[in-house]
């Protein structure tokens, strides 16, 4: 009955984002595997959390943006008007920043989209529930109290809570915009657990301006670079994570890499 | 070591003006102490010679005739339909005004409105009641079965437009106190802007809100003027919205300048005035305890 959908894939090519008249990145090409981790890095305000809205057309809401390029995902694209944003981010889902669970019961937050999606039968959120909270590896925790009132989880727990929460539409995509920057490094550790595991079924895009982080959860990264202020940011490189830490190719992204700046 | 002349001045300053804040702040207090003991001392009277019951719950307001009936019912119930009838006009147009500032609305549109509001505020009630006499009045009369368009559902209308700008403007604070982060993380679940409003934000934003409604609350229930123009003042129990109905401060307001200082009916009109007072007192109290927890709610 609940049938996980297969996992996504990304092509950008040749993608600018500007706001008003300000040109956040500009000439962004690349490829995000299925099933892989994609880290985003780069000094703050280069345009990684821009870059991730593209992905689910959270600029949508923004009514100052204007995004050109091709973002295919599976082979189509995402912003064609045939297109419907809502479907889109059921499959494409998000974690954020902050944790940032409703006002509800543990189990009214995971169910939340589920039921947006018109699930209303019982035995299949509860199925669905209980499923996304194990992926999130927050289950154990919280079996007992479902009823509970999600302010009254740690902060770690949260982040978790509202990754099971993005988890229960099932996604394709996961899209996480530093998910651990507000957690202590006990709640990050079980984070990136978590990631390892998700990527068997989900592709993760996450960012992070941790770069041990990066290198240790992520198969590709992709660092990102506004060289001036009154120029828009680029893509520098994007390969597998490994050799990005070890030999980049790019003097840009060594001299980040190694701290020289950002 | 020498302090700065400057600092020692700042500190002086300082010190003045925390002195200054607390006398004030006393003061307030002792205020509203002293019109609780004046009100009591002046229904000493009363209380003692008609007793808190046979006015409370007493059904005959006849307090000029020589066997004087001081039955509070009457203007209770009266204030209870006007209250009723406003409430519910104005508690579902201001709660959806305030949604539609806070989550749909451009901020231009949302600054205009909001000093619209404001200004709305602060114009005398008397105002509303001679307009309300001049459109709804005849109105009233002319579309519903009644004899006279001075009845309860008048006068509540009208103090139902009174109470607008407090519920829009209290409401819409507690909506728009709602972190951004909670509405992204509806929309990234495929929620539109209208879902997200209802579905999120006015759950999140509820405890403010009800504290909005209970000072409108208060507000409909204390408003004076209005009801005096409008709700016709009939002395006897209205049993609907559609009869002509007096109220608690229509009550004390219409008799206070036509009774003998000291006398009965003048200590009568006093007790009216502490029920009147503990009820508002309370409605406050209890909007104030939850506008204090939604305020926390959000500061983790
Ligand atoms: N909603 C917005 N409106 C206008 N400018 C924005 C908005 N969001 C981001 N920007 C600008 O775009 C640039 C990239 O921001 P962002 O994507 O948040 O960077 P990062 O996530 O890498 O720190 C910054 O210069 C920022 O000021
Ligand atoms: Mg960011």
């Amino acid at each position: 009955m609940v049938t996980t959908e297969p996992a996504g894939s990304f092509d950008i090519s040749n993608l600018s984002v500007s706001y008003g008249s300000e040109a956040a990145l500009t000439g962004v090409s690349f490829y995000i595997e299925p099933r892989r981790v994609t880290a985003l890095i780069g000094p703050s305000g280069c345009g990684k959390s821009t870059l991730l809205r593209c992905f689910n057309r959270m600029n949508d809401a923004l009514d100052n943006v204007k995004v050109e390029g091709l973002i295919a995902l599976n082979g189509s694209d995402i912003n064609a008007k045939s297109v419907d944003s809502v479907s889109l981010r059921m499959y494409v889902g998000q974690v954020f920043q902050r944790p940032n669970p409703f006002p509800l019961s543990i189990y009214d937050n995971v169910a939340f989209g589920p039921r947006t999606q018109g699930i209303r039968k019982r035995e299949q959120l509860d199925e669905l529930v209980i499923d996304s909270l194990k992926k999130a590896a927050l289950y154990d925790e919280v079996k007992n109290s479902l009823k509970k009132h999600a302010f009254e989880l740690s902060g770690g727990q949260q982040q978790r809570l509202c990754i099971a929460r993005a988890l229960a539409t099932k996604p394709g995509v996961l899209l996480m915009d530093e998910p651990c920057s507000a957690l202590d490094p006990i709640s990050t550790g079980m984070i990136e657990s978590t990631v390892e595991q998700l990527k068997e079924s989900v592709t993760i895009v996450i960012v992070t301006h941790n770069m041990q982080q990066a290198s240790r959860i992520s198969d590709t990264t992709a660092f990102l670079l506004r060289e001036s202020i009154d120029e828009p940011a680029q893509l520098i490189e994007v390969t597998d994570t490994t050799t990005m830490f070890t030999q980049p190719s790019d003097q840009r992204t060594e001299n980040y890499i190694t701290g020289r700046f950002g | 070591m020498n302090t700065p002349a400057k600092t020692r001045t700042a500190r002086t300053c300082d010190a003045a003006a925390t002195l200054v804040i607390t006398v004030l702040g006393w003061t307030a207090i002792f205020v509203l102490i002293a019109i609780a003991g004046f009100l009591v001392h002046s229904s000493l009277r009363a209380l003692d010679e008609v007793g808190i019951w046979s006015m409370i719950a007493g059904s005959d307001w006849f307090p000029t005739s020589s066997n004087a009936r001081f039955g509070f019912l009457p203007a209770q119930i009266g204030s209870a339909w006007v209250t009723i009838v406003a409430l519910s006009t104005c508690v579902p147009v201001g709660v959806f005004a305030a949604i539609y500032l806070s989550e749909f609305a451009s901020t231009r549109f949302r600054e205009v409105a909001k000093a619209v509001i404001e200004f709305m505020a602060t114009i005398p009630s008397v105002v509303f009641g001679l307009i309300g006499l001049s459109v709804l009045v005849p109105l009233i009369r002319e579309h519903l079965p009644v004899d006279s368009g001075l009845i309860g559902l008048s006068a509540g209308l009208v103090v139902g437009i009174v109470c607008l700008p407090t519920i829009i403007s209290i409401s819409e604070d507690a909506l728009r106190s709602v972190p951004r982060e909670l509405r992204q993380g509806s929309f990234a679940l495929g929620n539109t802007r209208w879902q997200t409003a209802y579905k999120v934000v006015l759950p999140a934003a509820s405890s403010g809100v009800f504290a909005a409604v209970m000072l409108g609350l208060g507000r409909a229930i204390g408003e004076t003027m209005v009801v005096l123009m409008l709700a016709g003042n009939a002395g006897i129990i209205p049993t609907s919205p559609l009869e002509a109905a007096r109220t608690m401060t229509g009550t004390i307001a219409q008799e206070t300048g036509e009774v003998v200082r000291g006398g009965l009916h003048f200590s009568v009109l006093f007790t009216l005035g502490l029920v009147l007072f503990v009820i508002t007192f309370v409605i406050n109290l209890i909007a104030d305890l939850v506008l204090e927890r939604s305020r926390k709610k959000w500061s983790r």
